[in-house]
Parts: C-alpha cells; structure tokens; sequence
C-alpha cells in the first residue's frame, strides 16, 4: 500500500465516520459540523484524484457558504431532541432489516463485478491547470446544460422571493427626506364651515 | 494559451431558438413585473400569452421532419419535439386562460411570479421534451420541478398547499434522487450520458448488464415518480388536491407531455437494447396504477382528488403502450405502441384541461368548487357547461365514441397484438370500474338538486375556451384520424429505431 | 538557503522534506504572531494620534512592552467556561477561527521564489480557507449560550457571506486578467504591460484598470475581518462584545490572534492580487520581499485609519451595501472586464 492509497483509507475513513455521526449525533448543530467534516474529507479524496478545483470548489461553494446558512437555520431552530428521537428504537429493527435487505440485493447483483470498474478507468490526467480544462469544457461542450443550470439558479431565486417577500411594511421607521419636504398645507388643513347638526356628513382634515 | 486565443466557436443556436425565445422573454416579463403597477397583472399576463403564441410561431418556422443535433449532441429537434412543444403551447395558453379569473381573485397567486414561474416550467419542459443527453434530462426534470414546488406554494397562507409543496418537495426531490443514481450508474457501465452513444455502446455489448439493470431499475424508479404510477404515485392526489387549482390544472397537464418525451427518449432511443428489464417493470407498474387509481377514484368525494386517481390510472394505461413495443426482441410494434401512448397521452392532457377548467370556472373568490356535491344539480344551473363536463367526463371513461375511447383502444389494439390478450382484459375491465366514478359526476350533474341554484356566470373567453375544450373531444371522436396520423408520423420520423 | 537544505539532510536524512516544511511554516507563523501582537500597540498608538491622545506610554520606551504585558496577562487568566455552553465547541472555536487565518499564508507568495506551496490553485486555497473563519465565530457565538454572543455570530455569519460573494465576484475579474489562479503569476502577470515597459510597473499593477474592484475587494476585505466600521458582530455598544463576549483568558487572545492575523492576511492578498506583491513600483529600484511588506504596512494602516474615521454602519445598511451595490456592480465590471478583453483594446495579452 502506497502513501496514497493510506490517505484515501484514511479520509475515506474520516468521511464514512464524519457520516455516521450526522445522523447519529444527539445535537443537531454537531450534527451539521460532522457534515462539514464529511465535506472536507470528500474534498480530500476528490484531491487526491488531482480534481484539485472541484476540491476547492466543495469547501468553498460548501463549507465556508452552504453549511453556515445550515447551522444559522439550525441553530435558530429550537428542535426538541427527545420528541424527534421517540420513535427510533421502535423503528430500528424494522428499518435496519429493509436497510440490510436492500444493502444484501445489490450486493448480490452487483457481486464482485463492480471493482473492476475502477481498474480500467484511470481519470485522464489533464496537463494543464485543472481548472482551465473544466472551464473550457463548461463554456463550450457543457454550455446547454450550464446555461440551464443557471436558469435554474434564476428560478431558485424568483421562487424564493415569491414565497417570502410580503409586500407589508417592515418598519414605521420614517423617511427623513419626506419628512423634511412636509409642508404645512399637508398637515392641516383650516376650514372655516357654519355650525351643522351631528349627523350632517363632517369633512375629513388632510384630505 | 490565453484567454483570448481561445477558439470560441459558436454553436447552432437555431434548432434551439424557440427555447431562447422563451427565456430571453421570461427574463423580460421578470422585469417587466417589476414595473406592472396593476394588481390583476394584465400586462404580465397578455405577454405571457404572447410568448406562448410567438414560440408556437418560431417552432412551427423551424419545423421539418428531420433529426438535427446540437449543443454537442446535447440537444435534439425533430418532429416529435416540435409536435409536443406546439400541444405544450396550447396547453400553457388553454391553461392560462382558465387560471386567469381564479388567480386575480387571490392576491397571493396572482403575482407575476405566476407568470413567469409558469414560462420557466415551460421552459424546463421544453428543455425536456428536447433532451437528448441525461444531463439535460436532468436539468430540464429539476427546472420543471422547482417551478412547480414554487407554484404550489405561492398560496402560502393555506396550509394544505404548503402542505402539498412540502410534500411535493421532499418526494420530488428524492426521485430526481433515484434518477440521478440510475443515470450514474449507467454512466458507470456505460460510459456515455448522451443517449444516441448509450443506444450504441449497449448494442456494441460491452457494458456491464448487472451494473446497468441497476442503473436501470432506480432510473425507471425516478420517471415512474415523475409520471406519479403506482408504487411511485403517493404524492399525486396531495398535490392535486392541496395545491391551488389553478396550478393543480398547470400540474395536472402539461408536465405529462413533456415526461412521456423523456420516457420515450431515454427507454425507447437509448436503453432500447434492454427493453426486456424495462418492459417488465413498466407493465408492473401499469398494471398496479390502472387497477388502484380506477378503485381508488371510487372512494373520493374531492373532485380534484378523485382527478388525481384518474391521473394515476390513465398514467398507467399510457405505460401500457410503452411496455408492449418489444415482443421477444422484435421491435416490429414498436410504432404503433408507442404512437397510441403518444395518442394517449395527449388526449389525456386535453380532457384534464377540461375537466379542471370546469372546477376553476365554477370557483369564486373565497370558494373552490372542490366537492363532488358542488356539482350537484349542474344542469339546472348552467346545462352548456353540464354539457361540456358530461362529455369530457364520457371521454375519459373510454365511452364510445368520444376521443377517449379511440385512446384507450389504439393503447389496447397494441397491447393485443403484442399477444398479451390477459394484459388487454384487465385493463379493460378496471376501465369499466373506472367508468363508474365519472358517471357519478354525470348523475350528481343531471338528476340531483342543486345545493345552490344560482347560475353560474363566466367571462365570454373562458365559455368559449371550455366549449371549444368540451366539444374538441367530441370531434376528434369523430375524427381521430388526423390526430393518430400525427402521432404515427412523430414517433416515426423522430425515433432511432425507425431512422 | 541551498546550504541549509543540505545541512538538514546530513542531520535529518529521509525525514529532510517534512521537517523543512515545518520549518518554513515556523518562519512564517513566527513573525506573523510578533506582527499581531505590535499591531495591536500600532492601532493603540496610531489611533491615539488621531484622536490626540498619547496611547500606551507605561509598559516599557513609548509604550513598547505594552503587548507583551497584555498577552502576559491574558495567559494567566482563568478560562472561564459559562453555565449551559458546549464545553467541546467552547473550546473549538477559537481554534477554528485561528487556523484558517494562519493556513491561508501557504500560498502567499512573499517573492519570485519565496512561497510555501506554490500550487495552481492558489487563488480558490485562499478563499475557500478563509471562508471557513466563519465557523469560529458561529460556533464560538452558540456554543456560549448567551444571547449577546449568539446576536453577535449571526450577524457576522450573515455578514461575511454576503461579502464573500463580492470578494469573490471581485477576484474573477482579477482571474480573468491575469489568466491564472496562481497567486504567484498573478503577481507576475502585474509586472508587464505598457506602463511597466516604461519603468513605472505601479501603473500597470491591477489596481488601476480594475479600479472599482479594487475598491470593492478592499472594503469586502474589512467587512470580512468585522473590522469598523463593519464591526456589527463586536458592536460593543449594543451588544458588548458580540459573539467572544463570554471569553477570558487565552481563548479570548486567540480570538484576539485570530481577527488580527485575519486583518494581515486580507492586507497581504490585496497587496499581491492588486498592488503587485514584492514587485517594485519603479523600475530603478529592485524587486524583493521589502516592497510586500511596504504595501501590507500601507495597507493595515488604511485599516486603522477608517477605523478611527467613520462610525458604524447599521445592520441593514451593511447588507444593502453588499448585495445592492457591490455584488451588481462586480456583476457589470465582470462583463465589463470580458468585453475590454474581447476588443482590440486588450491590455492584457
């Protein structure tokens, strides 16, 4: 076993522990930094395959945005640990037995087969900067899908708006410039009317 | 090199140009809505129908019957693409024209973004419906969907629609899930996502079958989620049901369009070589839907919910046509399978246009007409439009001669002549069962009282759209030969096996 | 520094490379901490001035002890670990926060040869390290279980995500001119053009023709360190001290270490990316490690002299300086940047 094949044990180790713990930990907000962890060591296993930009790009796009909106969200929550975890132990066994079932089957079809897959596929090997290659790929075979993808970006934003943005003032805070331009005339008005009875109609001021 | 040198070559924009009409035009009603001081969004509204008709316009210029790729054989535009963009126009405008009242009386629905978010699902469906690439099947699935997660819950103040979108999310979510596991373990065996180098690598036989029935199975698992049959249906009566009914009507018609032409690319053009594995499980499943939709249906007293186990069985009689195009290795049926379910499929589309137009017409502000019992009496209070729904509702049970019944019989002559004679009869006796609930409306329309008789009043473009709708699937009952001569054309001219 | 390496290998052998790189790392660290601790004597001092008051002047010549006395007794203060906090995550998140602001310097390039990891992608290992900062804060903010701390966090998480978007929206332009992630080519890249053909290479340095990102990294760049007047997480006189409010001690003085070598850090990028790095501005005067120092020197006292100018900002009027008009204006200079380079007009060939 070369140096390498021990780091990708070792971060793979990392990120299979990191995972178990997301869905394991009792504290929602570890929970989500264990997932940060599952993504820094993804994003050292995808080094190690030189894809030094999609690495990058995993922690950046990921772990330094992605995931402190998670923990934001998370934390702001208030998540009642002991409500949620009631039903696990009386699930267990059901879910583990259809989860072991499932892991069995496609063992079963896959067999032993699936492992040649990685023999024969050595990833090309670009010799320029990773980034460059992807780049140029992105903005000339990939460009339909990219566009689309940025379409769906541009729907993510348009939805998100529409479910959110009420159109009712947030603040009564008042706007200095329209108070400064107030002149007296919009404030009261002085009207000089004769005496009436009560139930004759009464003109509104600042009308 | 720099940037600078780079060869930047263009590529062929014009096969795609109906799809860029349509997003440089989302893009501008999104600005234009910005500006639109008017709360019933007329403008906003005229120039979505007007991006509806121009890019019926600019697809019809670009039509010819050839297959032409581009986008680095990304994207495909032949026949079949231009025949079911021009129904998803139609639809889109029918579609609008029956929202239209619904949605200016509800001030959270009748923004722009309903609009616009309508123009994006058409878009994603157009990207869809041209997709010749698993990526872009993917994209155009995954923008469809998240416009209509939005749809869905732009009536945020309901909790059934948020509700409905939740549910909506979560399921959809985890089918583009499974899609998106099936495509990469494909690309794992295969080594190609583009679906004409799939169709040939299978047939050249180097991939691994094991890998790839896999792939296959959480593939197949994915569509059927998106196409809402049984086992993969649960999320289809919530959402029709919760959802605003004017979204309900968007989601209940034109997605069916553009999935079928994902289906078809991806099982017909790619995986054809496999349509053994495929075949079986579409017939499970086509089975399974025609049976629990048309039993299920009987049970429900919300019109929209027992629409939505109607979708779900006559889903299933669509996958009826596209499980029985290979006998024993024999595309010889293909054709006329697969163009009865294309038949099928739109003649689905326009009776449930129909037919959910019928329940926007009769809602009001602050009242959906949701209930069976509000339909009680309908004759009484308006017989055209009883009229109207009682064919739309004859069409879909399959009563002769209405256009449903051509449908059911061209999907079930192809099942016939596949030699699966047991296949044909239980499709046909749950059809019967099925035609017991859409009798039920025509007897609750036609011999009950009225809960209340006041008549029911229309805008003159909406009587004459729900005419037009009603009275469409009485001709082409009487003429279905136009239509299914189009569909046998499309799926001829647009299919690799027949190229 | 050839007649170094050799010597470790004769005393070290195989393990030369590592214990080389540990001790490059050590060289850097080293002066970095002794530059924390005298910039904080610098700001005292430089502020001091500003406002018209001495400063430090008891603990040694002018004041000169002063940060050793502060650190002396912050190491002897008892961490006090509030009632209800996660004692674990207490405790991480000063590390968290210091350990990304020490990271990014591997890929700094101090000269033409002088860089620790002189990797392709450079520019992406130095934003996606600093943008893990943030974690710190968060944490250190939730993990307090105090209100003022946990105020404090979210308003900077909010903060520097929105900033980071115009940061790196600002870096793509860099990118693009420059033609490579590589800090070190950036830099070099800066040292041609017509300008620097004529001996005065300062006109061709990024800042001039990419101007208003320029402005635009530098002004994300003290949001990004929550410096004044973009100090919403500390905001000491609405929420006392924001999210380290319930540190002492040590962990407070890395805290303390982690803004500041953050602040050299963001002073040592915009010098390489935009002021030419080591480059010198004239070309009579030689290349070298000195002129980088000069501009991070110039730079953090540009630091220190809006903190002593402006107030504060409000809360909303940080994030609509963010998204309204930084991130569509890096939006436009993008496009702006990708047309002058298409056109006959490119500079940058």
């Amino acid at each position: 076993m070369d140096f390498k094949s021990v780091v990708f044990y070792l971060f793979s180790a990392v990120l299979v522990f990191a995972s178990l713990r997301v869905i394991t930990a009792r504290n929602p907000v570890r929970a989500v930094l264990y997932l940060v962890l599952a993504f820094v060591s993804g994003g050292g296993i995808w080094m190690l395959l030189e894809a030094e930009f999609l690495a990058i790009t995993l922690v950046l796009v990921y772990v330094g945005a992605v995931m402190v909106l998670f923990l934001f969200v998370v934390m702001l929550l208030d998540i009642n640990l002991d409500r949620l975890r009631e039903g696990f132990w009386s699930y267990l066994p059901l879910g583990a037995t259809v989860g072991a079932l499932m892991a069995l089957e496609m063992g079963v079809v896959i067999g032993g087969s699936y492992f040649d897959l990685f023999e024969n596929r050595v990833p090309a090997l670009v010799t320029d900067s990773n980034v460059k290659e992807i780049g140029r790929l992105i903005y000339t075979d990939y460009v339909y899908p990219f566009e689309v993808a940025s379409v769906i970006l541009l729907v993510g934003i348009v939805a998100a708006i529409a479910l959110t943005g009420r159109q009712r003032r947030q603040t009564k805070a008042m706007d200095p410039a329209q108070q400064v331009l107030v002149k007296a005339s919009d404030r009261v008005r002085l009207v000089s009317m004769p005496s009436e009875k009560l139930e004759d109609s009464v003109p509104q001021a600042g009308e | 090199m720099t940037l600078a040198e780079m060869p930047f070559i263009l590529p062929d924009l014009r096969p795609a140009s109906a799809e860029l009409f349509v997003l440089a035009m989302a893009c501008l009603i999104l600005f234009v809505d910005l500006f639109v001081k008017d709360t019933r969004r007329t403008a906003v509204f005229a120039l979505t129908q007007l991006t509806l008709v121009g890019a019926a316009v600019v697809t019809w210029a670009g039509t010819s019957g050839e297959v032409v790729y581009t986008f680095s054989n990304m994207y495909v535009h032949d026949f079949l693409a231009d025949m079911l963009k021009q129904l998803l126009y139609l639809t889109d405008i029918i579609v609008l024209f029956y929202a239209r009242a619904y949605v200016v009386d509800r001030p959270l629905l009748g923004r722009g973004e309903f609009y616009t978010l309508t123009l994006f699902a058409t878009l994603g469906m157009m990207v869809m419906i041209s997709a010749n690439h698993f990526i872009t099947i993917f994209l155009g699935v995954e923008l469809l969907s998240l416009s209509l997660y939005a749809m869905v819950a732009l009536n945020r103040d309901s909790a059934t629609a948020a509700e409905a979108a939740m549910k909506y999310l979560v399921l959809g979510a985890l089918a583009s899930g499974l899609m998106l596991y099936g495509m990469s373990m494909i690309y794992g065996a295969v080594g190609s996502l583009e679906i004409g180098e799939v169709a040939e690598r299978l047939q050249a036989g180097v991939a691994n079958h094991s890998i790839l029935v896999l792939g296959l199975v959480f593939l197949v698992a994915g569509l059927a989620f998106k196409l809402g049959v049984v086992p993969f249906h649960m999320w289809i009566p919530d959402v029709y049901h919760g959802a605003p009914t004017a979204v309900g009507l968007f989601i209940g018609t034109a997605p069916k369009l553009a999935a079928f032409a994902i289906v078809l690319r991806i099982l017909a053009n790619g995986l054809l070589t496999l349509s053994y594995d495929w075949q079986m499980m579409l017939l499970i499943m086509a089975v399974l839907s025609i049976v629990l939709g048309n039993v299920a249906a009987i049970a429900q007293h919300n019109f929209k919910r027992m629409l939505a186990y109607s979708a779900i069985a006559h889903m299933g009689f669509m996958l009826l046509g596209l499980a029985v195009g290979v006998v024993g290795g024999d595309a010889r049926f293909t054709l006329n399978a697969y163009s009865s379910a294309l038949f099928y499929v739109v003649i689905y589309v326009l009776s449930s246009a129909g037919a959910f137009g019928m329940i926007l017409l009769m809602a009001r502000a602050g009242f959906e007409a949701e209930d069976l019992d509000d339909y009680k009496g309908l004759n009484r209070r308006n017989p055209w439009f009883a009229a109207m729904l009682m064919m739309l509702m004859l069409s879909m049970a399959g009563i002769p001669f209405f256009v449903g019944f051509f449908a059911k019989f061209a999907v079930l002559q192809a099942v016939v002549a596949s030699g699966q004679i047991w296949l044909a009869v239980v499709a046909v006796i749950f059809s019967l069962i099925g035609a017991f609930y859409y009798l039920r409306v025509v007897k609750l329309m036609y011999f009950d009282a009225p809960a209340d008789p006041t008549p029911i009043q229309a805008p003159l473009e909406v009587k004459a759209l729900i005419s037009a709708n009603g009275l469409a699937v009485a001709l082409l009952g009487l003429f279905p030969d136009t239509l299914m001569w189009f569909c046998l054309l499309a799926i001829r001219l647009s299919l690799s096996v027949f190229a | 520094m050839a007649a170094l390496h050799e010597f470790l290998t004769s005393l070290f052998g195989a393990a030369t490379p590592t214990i080389w790189i540990v001790l490059q790392i050590v060289a850097i660290v080293l002066p970095l901490m002794a530059v924390v601790a005298y910039l904080t004597y610098a700001e005292r001092k430089i502020i001091g001035f500003m406002q018209v008051r001495i400063g430090p002047d008891r603990v040694g010549y002018w004041g000169l002890l002063q940060p050793i006395a502060d650190a002396l007794k912050l190491l002897v203060k008892e961490i006090i670990i509030p009632t209800g906090a996660d004692k674990a995550l207490f405790l991480l998140a000063p590390i968290l926060s210091i350990v990304p602001a020490l990271a990014a310097w591997a890929v700094i390039p101090f000269s033409d040869t002088l860089i620790l990891a002189d990797v392709n992608a450079g520019l992406l290992y130095a934003m996606a390290v600093s943008s893990l900062g943030v974690y710190g804060i968060i944490l250190a903010g939730w993990a307090s279980n105090s209100k003022y701390a946990f105020l404090g966090s979210m308003r900077s998480a909010a903060q520097l995500i929105s900033y980071e978007v115009a940061m790196g929206m600002a870096l793509i332009t860099v990118l693009m001119v420059s033609n490579s992630l590589n800090l070190a080519d950036i830099v070099r890249a800066q040292g041609e053009g017509i300008f620097a053909s004529h001996g005065v290479s300062f006109f061709s340095w990024n800042w001039l023709p990419l101007l208003p990102m320029f402005v635009v990294y530098l002004v994300s760049g003290v949001a990004e360190t929550n410096r004044a007047p973009f100090d919403m997480a500390e905001g000491e006189s609405e929420i006392v001290a924001g999210f380290h409010v319930e540190y002492s001690g040590m962990a407070f003085a890395i805290f303390f270490l982690a803004e500041y070598a953050n602040m050299i850090l963001v002073s040592a990028l915009t010098a390489t990316l935009f002021l030419g790095g080591w480059l010198s501005p004239v070309s009579f005067l030689p290349d070298g490690l000195f002129w980088l120092l000069a501009k991070i020197s110039a730079l953090l006292f540009f630091f220190l002299w809006i903190r002593a100018t402006f107030p504060r900002y409000r809360y909303d009027q940080v994030m609509r300086l963010g998204w309204k008009v930084f991130i569509p204006l890096c939006l436009v200079w993008i496009v702006v940047v990708g047309c002058w380079m298409m056109s006959p007009w490119n500079i940058w060939k």
